[in-house]
């Protein structure tokens, strides 16, 4: 089975504090820490599962810059066969319909029975996945926390629904499934593991190699724009407790025992 | 464009969903001069009640009635809403499971644009219709600014737009089901299955003490349920702490997870992402502890304290054992 992960690097969210810069046209981007979007790692952690019990190649690819190969390395490391970076200026400022017409465009160069992406990424849009597929005209399944490959025609998944239920499915191959988080245990990468993989070579292709047309994507072609970063005003908030350590835990227990959090 | 405003209907078992009224709310907010037509899309006698319902809050009703869309499957719907929508027209779609597996590929069919997960209406000109939405779990929000000259599909956060005040009016109902197209399901639903009842259930409990990624490694755990103990509690956890298979997923406070109704929700180092939040219900008192004073729990709850959750249960439980 040929499967690609479509991966993305993101500021790490366990590691920052996300902050608006002083102009509100970005968040705060000194002293960052960068790594690949959590949910993006669970998709790659299903694929080489997927590869290991069935066969065939993982590849990964991204849309980003010359910085987004360590993530592409990183998951190598983990096991994907292959990575394919997808940059060119053309591609800055791509809104979410943008990023999926580009990864349509290497899709289309390949032969991929099942092509996965992260349920979603930093910015909680969720988009790329299912668009991604309508651009392939290919079936497609989001959040999904189950997959069992039935045979080379189709695969049964399962989709995380609300209350923790299960929505089951069989879905014709090739398809575009979004992955949620949890629906595996990722492996963990060392420093080790990326070194052995840092000689491969990992091709760079650009709107041109691709043939997707400049005015689709960027910022020209984004019909969806971000145009500032802010925190909300939502009023007061918490009643913070100050003090020592000591006078706010006896404020909290006394507030415990008013509420009736204490038996 | 704008005059025409469809709200996607969730239903089930002949019961709209909250965000049924909610979309009416928003789309509101989006241009108060619409007229906003509901798409109720199911099958058999059930799906009359939902749409009489409905013709309370809006003035126009279509019913999509065929056995197969008995069950709610996205690319039976998909394909049926870009058959029977007008050019350029929004329709707005709860930010739920269904509305994410459903929007993204819509808009794409309706050669329409995406907004996704919106939390407020700034305004609309011309055509540009710019919108409020988060970023970063609700660490950020930015104003996003969208061309809609050529339709869009736009998914509403359920639980924001409160239909604290709608006029009621009397819609009417219009039968559309002769008119949509059903196409063979490359994706075909088989069942669902019910999430697995825990040792504990949690949504009986008055007492919650409730972990989140500020616990930081599994054996850290013993200091919630040390707590718990002292306290009289239960304990219960956000997402990651199940994603990294710590704790059962019947433990799980969320949209994914349990509807909790708490008299007392003690947040220990949980950020408060809404798909948490919208599994906490019945108004408890929160107290979130939390060394990110920017973390999204903090705007939600009635007590904060700002601290290393490794450090300040164990004190805590300590205080509480001595009373």
């Amino acid at each position: 089975m040929e499967i690609l992960v479509c991966v993305t690097r993101v500021p790490d969210t366990a590691e920052n504090e996300i902050e608006v810069n002083s102009d509100g046209t970005d968040i705060g981007r000194d002293d960052l820490v960068y790594s690949v979007n959590e949910w993006d790692n669970y998709a790659v952690e299903e694929a080489i599962q997927i590869r290991d019990r069935v066969g065939g190649s993982v590849t990964v690819v991204t849309v980003g810059d010359d910085e987004s190969e360590e993530i592409l390395r990183r998951e190598m490391a983990m096991g994907a066969d292959s990575g394919i970076l997808l940059a060119d200026g053309a591609f800055d400022g791509s809104d979410g319909l943008g990023i999926a017409r580009i990864l349509k465009a290497e899709v289309d160069k390949g032969n991929y029975d099942l092509i996965l992406t992260g349920a979603q990424s930093e910015g909680g849009t969720a988009e790329v996945g299912g668009m991604l597929a309508a651009l392939l005209d290919l079936p497609f399944a989001s959040l999904v926390n189950q997959i069992e490959i039935v045979d080379e025609k189709k695969i049964k998944v399962g989709r995380e629904i609300e209350g923790g239920n299960i929505e089951v499915s069989e879905i014709d191959l090739p398809c575009v499934l979004s992955v949620q988080t949890g629906i595996n245990e990722p492996r963990y990468v060392g420093i080790r593991g990326i070194r052995k993989v840092a000689s491969l070579d990992i091709p760079t292709h650009g709107a041109a190699d691709l043939g997707v047309d400049p005015a689709t994507v960027g910022a020209d072609g984004a019909r969806v724009k971000r145009m500032d970063y802010f925190i909300p005003d939502l009023g007061e908030g918490a009643e913070m407790l100050e003090g020592d350590t000591e006078e706010i835990i006896s404020k909290l227990i006394e507030l415990l025992k008013a509420k009736g959090g204490l038996k | 464009m704008t005059d025409q405003i469809f709200a996607y209907i969730t239903h089930k078992n002949g019961v709209a969903d909250d965000s049924a009224l909610e979309l009416s709310v928003a789309a509101g907010k989006i241009n108060a001069d619409a007229a906003v037509t509901a798409i109720v899309a199911g099958a058999g006698d059930s799906l009359s009640a939902v749409c009489d319902e409905m013709a309370k809050a809006y003035p126009t009703v279509w019913k999509l009635d065929n056995d197969a869309l008995a069950y709610p499957n996205a690319e039976v719907i998909r394909n049926v809403l870009a058959s029977i929508l007008p050019d350029n027209a929004m329709v707005l779609v709860p930010h739920d499971t269904f509305g994410m597996d459903l929007s993204p590929g819509l808009s794409v069919k309706m050669n329409a644009a995406f907004i996704s997960d919106v939390v407020d209406v700034e305004g609309l000109s011309d055509n540009t219709l710019t919108i409020v939405r988060q970023e970063y779990g609700g660490q950020v929000s930015t104003h996003v600014a969208a061309d809609i000259s050529s339709g869009a599909v736009i998914n509403v956060r359920p639980g924001v737009f409160q239909p604290d005040d709608i006029a009621a009016v009397s819609g009417e109902v219009v039968d559309k089901s002769d008119d949509i197209e059903i196409t063979d399901a490359k994706r075909r639903f088989l069942e669902t299955v019910e999430a697995e009842v825990g040792d504990v259930d949690i949504t009986k409990s008055d007492v919650l003490v409730s972990v989140g990624r500020g616990i930081e490694d599994e054996d850290n755990l013993e200091i919630a349920f040390d707590l718990a103990k002292a306290m009289g509690a239960d304990v219960s956890c956000s997402r990651p702490i199940v994603d990294a298979k710590w704790m059962e997923k019947s433990r799980q406070v969320g949209t994914s997870g349990q509807t909790v109704k708490p008299k007392v929700y003690l947040a220990a180092g949980i950020s408060g992402s809404f798909q948490h939040l919208g599994g906490l219900k019945g108004n408890p008192f929160i107290i979130a502890i939390n060394k990110n004073t920017k973390a999204p729990i903090f705007q939600v709850a009635d007590v904060g304290i700002e601290a290393d959750i490794l450090d300040f249960l164990p004190e805590l439980t300590e205080a509480i054992e001595e009373l």
